[in-house]
């Protein structure tokens, strides 16, 4: 794709052409993933297993190729009648009676002429059971009701593939989806927010850094009041630094009581005699103080990542991100600090003593990065490795150490149709949370029954399709009943696997609870609700480019919406 | 089913409801929350009856969840035409509709989608309407981008509110985006919290001082800044900035590389021009849909009754929801204030702290600033006299000579101070305390 260009003034009218015709419709989602996210997002093909009233995934699709993600297909084999079109956008009256896939997929690829649409109708029993029948897609989304072993079936190819796999319900007023994703997910790209970023190692300083701070506060009590007030806030604090350490044997400020009292000093550097009655740099370096004081001690998320198995030993068919991660860990083990990342806030000062600072910055960055680079040139030879590492994702790395993050993607849980389900390593935290309010959890569990009840029982007359609770309103009263009892029983294997004790008072509400659930859920008739399908699907169009980019940080592993309330929840199953 | 039997009924007609299949179960059917005394089941007519209004950038996704809940009587408000940077999210436009209404091609496209909905749309600013306009709708559910029209709308229906007309009542649904965030929130005029009483929710960014621009930039914003503000004025004041213009963006992108060149500052870029002079705010199709289902499900509830809905005094009205990082929400209740100047009981003056050295001038440009009042274009006056008033060129005239004059020359410490916008039917009230 063509770049936005950035040489400095220098552009033609015909580059300026070129580029806002191609960037201009993506302009306002170029500033959130960029040109690599975006070329992610063009290479990708996205499989949507679509059953059920079929809207929460359509809606998921329309997100996604109004941004322009390459290709998707639809498979589906549902045939379009009445009902659809009261609830599916996608849909128009002279369709009755044609195939759903089809007809959604032509009127989808009309939003994005970039995006290419393919479709399937084949039943999925069949389709599925064809060797790589899933092998073009680079992610899958599959929308409940769907058969267990079905779904057992796509969950081994993702494992296997390293295909992200997404699992959807959108049933009445509630959803839930689980994204089951390779057992490494790192990602490089976090986007923390900017008031987490800044690294300014005050605590840490390099001698140029000193020197600097030297220059500029240089007999600083009998500088020209002009001078004074733009003396960059940075150097005002190392130079306090230094006197504050004088008194106390060669130590920083520590605590919170030694901080509080280290701005006090700093604020006693101000100079009040003037129009203003302060200076706006000395403010900000006296706001600055609780924050920037602290040791650049990278979180205990980073340094798990490099203690992770894949990082300890490289191999010659380590992924980058490893080989990376394992030269900052060795940065780190030497210096006790992750590479200098050089951003510079903005701040009172000026022009040229900013720029200045800027490149007191940036040269230790670009040092810092020398020696991790150092280290992955060396690792790759070690290893054998026949690719090089760009320098500029080492760079980009070296940028955001301390803000990368590992998912550890794991198979979600699949209810199956006979015996019991293993909630397996997060029983416990699930059983834990059965009672929070805001966690959720019951109407996980009620969906999981949900899935019980529809793979367990089939709609008359059509071979085999699953029937959801409550679609026919003589029997709301007992699949509402049915349901229940499924959902009572998960939770108490869950308490029973989880060795968890909850106790008999408690133990009431939740079944009260879960018992209202079940009810709200049968409501619906395995019905979905457009505005709970749309909500649905933008949540997780938003988790699938997270994924497809490697950028943000995606649910880890599981979401529930409730929409009787307006309120979320993301665990761990 | 024999889909060619019914496909000639007229949708939504007596003998039918087939189309409705799935969104008849809950309005059939009740639920363990919803509440006996206000939900009625089997009640089409409400929904079918109701006229409801939208409006805004979410437009599309709003008219299309309305129609698609049942909703028959659909109008839309939107002054503005289709840019080829809207196609990303807004499903009902085609290349080939840039430069037409929205709200035209919007409605038009809805009306043939899904059959039996009507949709009225109007071309033109939510200001132009007036209070029997708004009367005739059931509530209104806004996606408005600019804060100035929610405030419009706000003080508007808060102003409707006759307390012996239950029907004056106007449910207010608002949403808005900002790239993986947004937030969606209903407002029951006079008795919750109104757009106003949220106002410092949205604080406006800190904006670069004068003197930086002019003399110290740091940054290639302040470079950018600075051929906006400053260069254009200097060199091109006879021709009007138009954004949208490339020949015009290309110029300020120029101005702001060669500055940008004399400072040593890197980083000036054609596309962080663009930002930075449209104030660009990112914005993706999932967030848009995101917040305006959210509005549009509480709306549904709100009229059907077929669960609760946020807003009803003493309960939650506000859900705030992130998706930058893993995906949280945040469902709460914002209290009302006492003293909003919109919908408080009894407008009480608040405090104001002014420093008693600085021009009116400099207050002035102060309140676009301050995150209760925002106002761009404000007129102040005291219970004494008036000290600026920009609602009408002859006293623009008449007060400017005070914008030299201290404040400490023009009011006094404990003296009411009354400001007003003509944006805004709205009127802040203050008193007066010297900032020390
Ligand atoms: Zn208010």
């Amino acid at each position: 794709m063509a770049a936005v260009p950035g040489a400095a003034g220098t552009l033609s009218a015909a580059d300026i052409l070129s580029s806002t015709l191609y960037t201009q419709p993506y302009d306002r989602q170029l500033r959130l993933w960029g040109a690599t996210g975006q070329i992610a997002l063009e290479n990708s093909h996205i499989l949507l297993i679509n059953s059920g009233p079929g809207v929460v995934g359509l809606e998921t699709l329309k997100n996604l190729v109004l941004p322009g993600a390459g290709n998707f297909t639809i498979q589906d084999s549902a045939v379009v009648d009445e009902a659809d079109l009261g609830i599916n956008f996608f849909l128009e009256e002279s369709h009755l009676g044609g195939f759903r896939a089809e007809h959604t997929c032509n009127l989808l690829k009309e939003l994005n002429p970039d995006v290419q649409g393919n479709f399937i109708t084949e039943p999925v029993e069949s389709w599925l059971s064809q060797a790589d029948a899933l092998k073009p897609y680079t992610l899958i989304l599959a929308t409940a009701p769907i058969r267990p072993e079905l779904l057992t079936k796509l969950t081994a190819h993702a494992d296997q593939a390293l295909v992200p796999l997404f699992y959807v319900h959108s049933v009445g007023f509630y959803s839930h989806f689980s994204v089951h994703l390779p057992p490494a997910f790192p990602i490089v790209d976090t986007h923390p927010s900017p008031e987490t970023t800044a690294d300014l190692r005050l605590l840490k300083p390099w001698p140029e850094l000193l020197e600097y701070a030297k220059e500029k506060t240089k007999d600083m009590e009998n500088m020209a009041a002009d001078d004074h007030g733009h003396i960059p806030y940075i150097a005002i604090l190392l130079h306090c630094l230094e006197e504050w350490k004088k008194e106390h044997n060669g130590e920083a400020p520590k605590n919170y009581k030694d901080k509080t009292a280290f701005r006090d000093l700093v604020k006693k550097a101000t100079q009040t005699d003037n129009p203003e009655g302060g200076e706006e740099n000395f403010e900000e370096a006296v706001s600055a103080v609780l924050k920037s004081l602290n040791p650049p001690e990278p979180s205990s998320t980073v340094k798990d990542i490099f203690k992770a198995p894949e990082c300890v030993i490289i191999r010659e068919n380590s992924a980058p991100f490893w080989v990376i991660a394992h030269a900052i860990g060795l940065f780190y083990t030497k210096y006790g600090v992750l590479p200098v990342p050089g951003a510079v806030p903005d701040m009172k000062a000026r022009s040229a003593d900013y720029i200045q600072l800027q490149n007191v910055y940036k040269s230790k960055a670009r040092k810092d990065l020398a020696e991790v680079l150092e280290s992955v040139r060396f690792l790759e030879r070690n290893a054998n490795m026949s690719t090089h590492i760009e320098e500029k994702d080492v760079e980009a790395f070296c940028k955001n150490a301390a803000h990368i993050k590992l998912v550890r993607g794991r198979p979600f849980h699949i209810v199956p149709a006979e015996g019991d389900l293993k909630f397996g390593s997060n029983a416990k935290s699930l059983a834990q949370k059965l009672t929070f309010p805001d966690a959720l959890i019951p109407i996980y569990i009620a969906f999981l029954a949900w899935d019980k009840f529809t793979a367990t029982h089939t709609l008359d007359g059509l071979a085999g399709a699953p029937r959801p609770p409550g679609s026919s309103d003589a029997e709301v009263e007992s699949d509402t009943e049915k349901v229940t009892s499924i959902a009572l029983k998960l939770i108490d294997s869950l308490v029973k696997e989880a060795k968890y004790t909850i106790d008999e008072e408690e133990y009431d509400t939740i079944r009260t609870q879960i018992g209202e659930l079940a009810q709200e859920l049968v409501r619906a008739g395995g019905g979905e609700l457009h505005n709970i399908g749309a909500l649905t699907g933008g949540i997780v169009s938003q988790e699938v480019i997270k994924v497809i980019t490697e950028q943000y940080v995606p649910v880890d592993n599981t979401c529930v919406f409730d929409g009787v309330r307006s309120k979320s929840s993301v665990f761990k199953v | 089913m024999a889909a060619a039997d019914i496909a000639f009924l007229p949708n939504g007609s007596e003998g039918t409801r087939a189309r409705w299949k799935y969104l008849d179960k809950v309005l059939d059917r009740p639920g363990p929350f919803t509440d006996p005394d206000s939900f009625v089941p089997g009640n089409h007519e409400t929904l079918e009856r109701a006229k409801v209004l939208g409006a805004g950038g979410l437009g599309c996704e709003i008219l299309k969840n309305l129609a698609l809940s049942g909703f028959k009587d659909i109008h839309v408000i939107d002054m503005d035409t289709i840019d080829v940077s809207n196609l990303n999210r807004q499903f009902l436009f085609r290349a080939a509709d840039v430069g037409k209404y929205k709200a035209e091609v919007a409605a038009a496209f809805v009306e043939k989608r899904v059959k039996g909905v009507q949709i009225t749309p109007y071309c033109g600013k939510i200001q132009d309407k007036d209070e029997e306009y708004y009367k005739q709708f059931a509530l209104i559910v806004c996606g408005l981008d600019s804060i100035e029209a929610r405030r419009w709308i706000n003080s508007m229906l808060v102003g409707m509110v006759d307390g012996n007309d239950p029907d004056s009542l106007k449910p207010l649904i608002d949403g808005g985006t900002e790239g993986f965030k947004g937030q969606a929130r209903v407002i029951f005029p006079t008795m919750t919290s109104c757009i106003e009483c949220q106002l410092d929710m949205h604080a406006p960014r800190a904006a670069v001082p004068l003197c930086t621009l002019a003399t110290i930039p740091r940054q290639p914003q302040h470079c950018i800044e600075w051929a906006h503000i400053i260069a254009w004025e200097e060199e091109r004041k006879e021709i009007t900035l138009d954004t949208d213009d490339p020949e015009h963006i290309t110029w300020l992108f120029q101005k702001a590389s060669k500055r940008a060149e004399e400072f040593n500052i890197p980083g000036v870029t054609y596309s962080m021009t663009q930002g930075v002079v449209k104030n660009i705010i990112p914005a993706i199709a999932s967030t848009n849909a995101i917040v305006a289902a959210s509005c549009c499900n509480e709306a549904f509830k709100l009229l059907t009754n077929a669960n609760p809905f946020l807003g009803f005094p003493g309960t939650d009205n506000y859900m705030m929801y992130t998706g930058d990082e893993s995906v949280y929400t945040y469902t709460f209740e914002h209290q009302k204030k006492d003293d909003c100047p919109v919908c408080g009981e009894e407008a009480l003056a608040r405090p104001l702290e002014i420093d008693p050295e600085a021009t009116l001038q400099e207050f002035v440009d102060s309140l676009a600033e301050r995150p209760e009042a925002q106002l761009k274009t404000p007129s102040i006056r005291t219970t004494e006299k008036s000290l600026y008033i920009q609602s009408a060129a002859d006293y623009e005239r008449m007060t400017r000579p005070n914008l030299e004059k201290k404040m400490k020359d023009l009011t006094a410490e404990g003296e009411e101070m009354l400001v007003s916008d003509k944006a805004f039917p709205t009127m802040f009230k203050y008193v007066v305390v010297w900032k020390r």
